[in-house]
């Protein structure tokens, strides 16, 4: 499913191990991210994906397999040599270095003229929307300014793969959601390939031209944020990025006419009353509201339906008040939703 | 219905003290700091101040009594001869030499412990490096006296490795070597390094833990070769914990008198003179004189320390 099979490979991993002790923090891993492809690796803490990062960075050595890095072998070259440049989590800005001694601090190595370097600061300063702070200390900084700092500290040096890691996890919301959309414009600005690594599947889905979704140190699915959240093909996937129910065993023989679990989204499914006429392309099932969350623009409720199993159902407050959506815990209803929108899994 | 007590009970002395002090915060202060200003002020200060007085006065050469005079004598006569200055040279080479190596050695050992040893390691390592302050020091600098001596394991351990040529090549360079390691000056280094070497690794250490490891990967990330990113990002901000570490070593050297009396070629480093002119001459003014010599040094030291911010890594 490889969305941008002209462009040039930027990195190629080819069943990439890296086991510590016993753990298999990245297990038999198979990737291939493109040039100037925006690619997220999504995933809940401990699932693989900062190693997969570190793996790329130099930061870490495979236990197994073979990491390309624009087709070069990378088994052995250190991180130093490696045309990737990091934005940390935790921003490592170093803290006895003022702000533009931090960015220029990897074109000074390169022995880069001083007056380069500093127009070349100047420069991705402005880019990154921090002018004239290059006598500031890292210390005297907010945190969404320090962030700013370690992207234009790797940025300036024009690295061919900028990778990083949850970078925004340590941001407010609404700095956060600001820094989304100035990233990803940054990144189609300098056309440089992003790797981004990030639990927050709203996030991976917002920015992302590609994203691969990781458990347990394996990949479960890579494609674009649409195939992923419209079709996801594997259990794990269907739960993890938006929220899914999963149908199985015998109401998934009633429903379908097979016992091959599958997965429909809440906001899919519509509360409609009993004596509702269903068409054939439809699935029906009757329930009983069990609990109601309202939650402004939209309301969710758990209903149980026969066979014992819970079901989220999603509603917009189109026309109802919360006094009318609270009210409803224990009414008797019919759940109806369209059989093309169910997702059949693997594994599952 | 029984008849309940109408008041509450009283509460106890420990908690209207307690409360007291919650009201008059003023006063908590002064409960705290009470024993150590009374400590400090009269002990180490009121002592400090007396031998500073002493050092004013003079000895009378004829009678050898103590003139209660103040005057600037003692020291524009006695203190700074040619022999006093080259005790006075000796002893702070001696002191920047033993700083020097206790840091190259220290350093290394420090970086381990606070970015390769794993937890039971570094455990065993800090045990290892506190346990000889645990033994007496007198014992400890005899011990090496046993060492460093001509019939001396360290000297045995030479011979055996085929060794024995350099060491008595070392040893017939004149101003450090003597007859044997425990006869020389290179012995009473090689003593002072070990005893102080704890209180050097130490702060370093204290100093490293506190440098995040990513701010040392991001520096390789960036292209940094391991060299440039120990001299641009892991030493200056080890470097208070060295400075920090280097008052110890430095101070401690400048002031001792043992080891030198025990290992070495007789020659005198300043705490031997202050012992010697204090109790076998009775010349209370020139040893007082010459105890105000490491203190200059070490009120210089002190405030290039603080520059250089080493009072944030102790």
């Amino acid at each position: 499913m490889s969305a941008q099979p002209s462009a040039s490979l930027a990195i190629r991993m080819m069943d990439v191990s890296r086991h510590f002790g016993d753990v298999k923090a990245v297990d038999h891993l198979n990737l291939d991210i493109y040039d100037g492809e925006f690619f997220s690796l999504l995933g809940p803490s401990g699932s693989g994906k900062t190693t997969c990062l570190r793996l790329i960075a130099g930061f870490e050595q495979p236990s197994s397999g073979s990491i390309l890095l624009h087709g070069q072998e990378m088994a052995g070259v250190p991180p130093f040599e490696r045309d990737v440049n990091t934005v940390f989590q935790d921003y490592a800005l170093f803290p006895h270095m003022t702000v533009g001694q931090n960015v220029g601090y990897g074109l000074m190595i390169k022995k880069v003229p001083k007056v380069e370097i500093n127009r070349r600061v100047t420069e991705m300063l402005e880019m990154v929307r921090l002018p004239g702070l290059d006598n500031r200390k890292p210390s005297q900084l907010s945190g969404g300014q320090r962030q700013r700092v370690a992207l234009a500290r790797a940025l300036v040096n024009h690295p061919r793969v900028l990778l990083l890691d949850e970078p925004l996890g340590a941001l407010d919301l609404k700095l956060r959601q600001q820094m989304q959309i100035e990233l990803k414009a940054i990144q189609q600005q300098v056309g440089i390939t992003f790797i981004f690594v990030t639990h927050d599947q709203e996030e991976a889905l917002t920015m992302s031209d590609r994203l691969a979704v990781f458990n347990l140190g394996k990949i479960e699915q890579i494609g674009t944020p649409a195939e992923v959240y419209e079709r996801p093909t594997t259990g794990f996937v269907a739960g993890f990025v938006g929220t899914s129910n999963l149908v199985k065993g015998d109401l998934a023989q009633k429903l379908t006419g097979s016992n091959q679990t599958f997965s429909i989204r809440p906001e899919k499914i519509f509360i409609t009353s009993l004596d509702k006429y269903v068409t054939e392309d439809m699935c029906s099932v009757t329930g009983t509201i069990r609990d109601v969350i309202y939650l402004g623009v939209y309301t969710r409720y758990l209903i149980e339906v026969e066979g014992g199993t819970d079901l989220t159902v999603v509603q917009q407050n189109l026309e109802v008040t919360s006094m009318d959506v609270l009210s409803a815990r224990g009414n008797r209803v019919l759940l109806v939703w369209s059989k093309s929108n169910n997702r059949p899994l693997v594994g599952a | 219905m029984a008849t309940v007590p109408t008041n509450p009970p009283q509460p106890s002395l420990m908690r209207r003290l307690g409360a007291f002090f919650f009201r008059h915060p003023n006063w908590s202060l002064v409960a705290l700091l009470i024993l150590p200003l009374f400590w400090l002020g009269v002990f180490y200060l009121g002592s400090l101040a007396a031998l500073l007085t002493q050092s004013f006065f003079r000895l009378d050469g004829f009678t050898g009594r103590v003139i209660r005079q103040f005057g600037l004598e003692t020291y524009q006569k006695h203190l700074f001869t040619p022999s006093n200055m080259d005790v006075i040279g000796r002893t702070f080479l001696m002191a920047l030499a033993v700083t020097i190596m206790s840091a190259i050695i220290a350093f290394p050992l420090a970086y381990y412990m606070a970015r390769y040893a794993t937890y039971r390691t570094r455990g065993i390592l800090y045990l290892l490096v506190l346990l000889p302050l645990w033994s007496s020091y007198i014992v400890r600098v005899y011990t090496w006296k046993i060492i460093l001596s001509q019939e001396g394991v360290l000297t045995w351990l030479l011979n055996l490795c085929g060794l024995g040529g350099v060491l008595q090549a070392v040893l017939s360079i004149p101003g450090i070597g003597g007859s044997s390691l425990s006869f020389s000056i290179l012995g009473t280094f090689i003593v002072f390094v070990y005893i102080w070497l704890p209180y050097m690794i130490l702060p370093i250490n204290t100093a490293l833990e506190r440098v995040p490891k990513s701010v040392i990967e991001a520096s390789s990330d960036l292209g940094a070769s391991p060299g440039y990113t120990f001299r641009h990002v892991i030493l200056p901000l080890a470097w208070p914990g060295v400075v920090a570490g280097s008052i110890f070593t430095f101070s401690l050297t400048l002031g001792d008198y043992i080891i030198p009396g025990v290992i070495g070629n007789s020659s005198f480093f300043i705490g031997q003179v202050v012992f010697v002119q204090q109790g076998t001459a009775g010349n209370i003014p020139l040893a007082a004189a010459f105890t105000v010599i490491p203190i200059v040094i070490m009120a210089i030291y002190l405030l290039i320390a603080r520059q250089q911010g080493a009072f944030d890594a102790l």
